[in-house]
């Protein structure tokens, strides 16, 4: 189930917004289409992150995928868990498989999300 | 696109389809490292219809295959199967692929799917006398169980004495009423059968063998999990770590080149490679914790570019990154290290001895 209080992006990552932080990760769609993570590149604390430009990979068994920021900001915070069980991007995407946390630099940009109704038609039509 | 006839069955075990080769093919079911664990702990099916066999019949078919495969075919016994790469006059691989000697007369020859009609134009140019070549690609089935119990499981569908079949032999017999031919070979690293039979036989021996298995654990495998389970044993992919420009010495195949049968097609570069050295050599290694190696990343000692990965994986069973690639000769030696080019930054990579997996109690 896609939380209804994220935003997504097209490309399957999302967004938790609170107050001017962001917490970001990638969708349950996207981690199944994956399959097994096993490596998670994400920038560190301090990196100025701009919308819609990579900000890392992820890769599993079989590919490597990009991330692209799906908000402008500064990165505050990163999961460290992830260095040592990267595997949670397919337990719990929307929890403990968060990423990265960014201050946002232009709130104005969440407009440009897809709410969660949004998203799971865009998903519907991703799939073969 | 081409289909398997258990395509409608890999859908219905909610494989995920991709296109492979001009094949539609799963390449998951469940995942990745899961298919991978059942098959070295266990046991897993794989659908391998794709893969091409021709057979080779008449009185000069086994001088034919002298001429145009590095192993020694006549050192073979009736129901002895040789893995063997096919050269190219300049020692480059053309192929890499099974010849099953049914007698005197007659083989198998068991091909990459990519390389069928690469493969069969090649060795049609190359008859001489009496010998028909006969493509049965098409129509010939194709399923694998691999893994600790397929001895077990395959025992309860057929009479053959399985037990008595050795690493490399085939026997023909019936699994389930089917006829069959019943060969302990397998692309995984561990033990296991290969089954070829008429390819309207496909579902029904697809649906038995699964049930068979089924207090075992057995699962179907996709193209993931037979990557990384290959690769852990360091068996070569065409197209991958050998390929039209390569030839089996660099890719440290020495041992199915065999020299002391006469001269073969090829054979002439071969023997000066093996004497005086070669530009390039494949090599195992392993990374540090990080992102994977892939195929195609460029690999560099000292700033200079020294050659090319060829297959990289997370692997399941070593839980680390490993990979192989064609380095120069000076770095062949294990505990050699380089780097690896990946996004732009600079991973360092060891040698390490292969193959990277063995099964417990498997020789050298």
């Amino acid at each position: 189930m896609n939380p209804t209080n994220c935003k997504y992006t097209k490309d399957h990552e999302w967004a938790r917004i609170e107050g001017k932080i962001a917490i970001i990760g990638i969708s349950e769609f996207a981690s199944k289409q994956l399959g097994d993570v096993v490596f998670v590149d994400v920038p560190q604390v301090g990196t100025e992150l701009v919308k819609g430009k990579t900000l890392g990979v992820v890769e599993s068994v079989k590919t490597v995928s990009d991330i692209f920021a799906p908000l402008s900001g500064k990165v505050i915070e990163r999961n460290a868990a992830l260095e040592g069980e990267p595997a949670k991007v397919n337990e719990d995407p929307f929890g403990s498989g968060w990423m990265i946390k960014i201050e946002l630099s232009d709130p104005g940009e969440v407009s440009d999300l897809m709410d969660v109704k949004e998203y799971e038609e865009h998903c519907a039509h991703s799939e073969h | 696109m081409k289909k398997t006839p258990l395509c409608a069955v890999h859908e219905a075990l909610g494989a995920r389809m991709v296109e492979f080769g001009g094949w539609y093919m799963p390449v998951q079911y469940s995942s990745i490292i899961d298919e991978h664990q059942a098959v070295r702990t266990k046991v897993g099916l794989f659908d391998l219809f794709h893969m091409g066999e021709f057979w080779l019949n008449g009185p000069t078919a086994m001088k034919t295959l002298q001429k145009i495969v590095c192993q020694d075919i006549e050192a073979l016994s009736d129901r002895q199967i040789a893995y063997t790469p096919m050269c190219r006059p300049d020692g480059t691989i053309i192929d890499d692929l099974l010849v099953y000697r049914w007698s005197m007369n007659k083989y198998l020859l068991v091909v990459n799917a990519s390389n069928i009609d690469k493969d069969f134009r090649w060795i049609e140019s190359q008859l001489e006398g009496n010998v028909k070549l006969e493509n049965r690609s098409s129509t010939m089935g194709l399923i694998a169980i691999q893994g600790p119990f397929a001895q077990e499981i395959l025992q309860k569908l057929t009479r053959q004495n399985l037990k008595a079949i050795k690493y490399y032999w085939f026997t023909g017999g019936k699994v389930k009423g089917i006829e069959c031919i019943i060969s302990r070979t397998g692309y995984t690293g561990e033990d296991g059968f290969e089954l070829y039979f008429e390819h309207e036989h496909c579902e029904i021996l697809w649906k038995n063998l699964m049930e068979a298995g089924k207090d075992y654990g057995i699962k179907p495998i996709g193209l993931g999990a037979r990557d990384t389970l290959r690769l852990e044993a360091r068996l070569m992919l065409y197209g991958n770590d050998i390929h039209d420009s390569t030839t089996p010495i660099e890719a440290n195949l020495d041992w199915t080149v065999k020299m002391a049968k006469g001269p073969f097609t090829g054979s002439d570069i071969l023997k000066k490679q093996k004497e005086s050295g070669v530009q390039k050599t494949l090599v195992g290694f392993e990374l540090d914790k990080g992102p994977a190696a892939r195929h195609g990343y460029t690999i560099f000692k000292n700033g200079k570019k020294i050659g090319e990965v060829t297959s990289g994986t997370f692997s399941p069973t070593l839980q680390k990154n490993i990979g192989l690639g064609y380095v120069t000769p000076d770095l062949k030696a294990i505990g050699s290290t380089f780097d690896i080019d990946i996004r732009g930054k600079m991973y360092k990579a060891t040698v390490i001895p292969t193959p990277f997996y063995m099964r417990p109690g498997q020789k050298k």
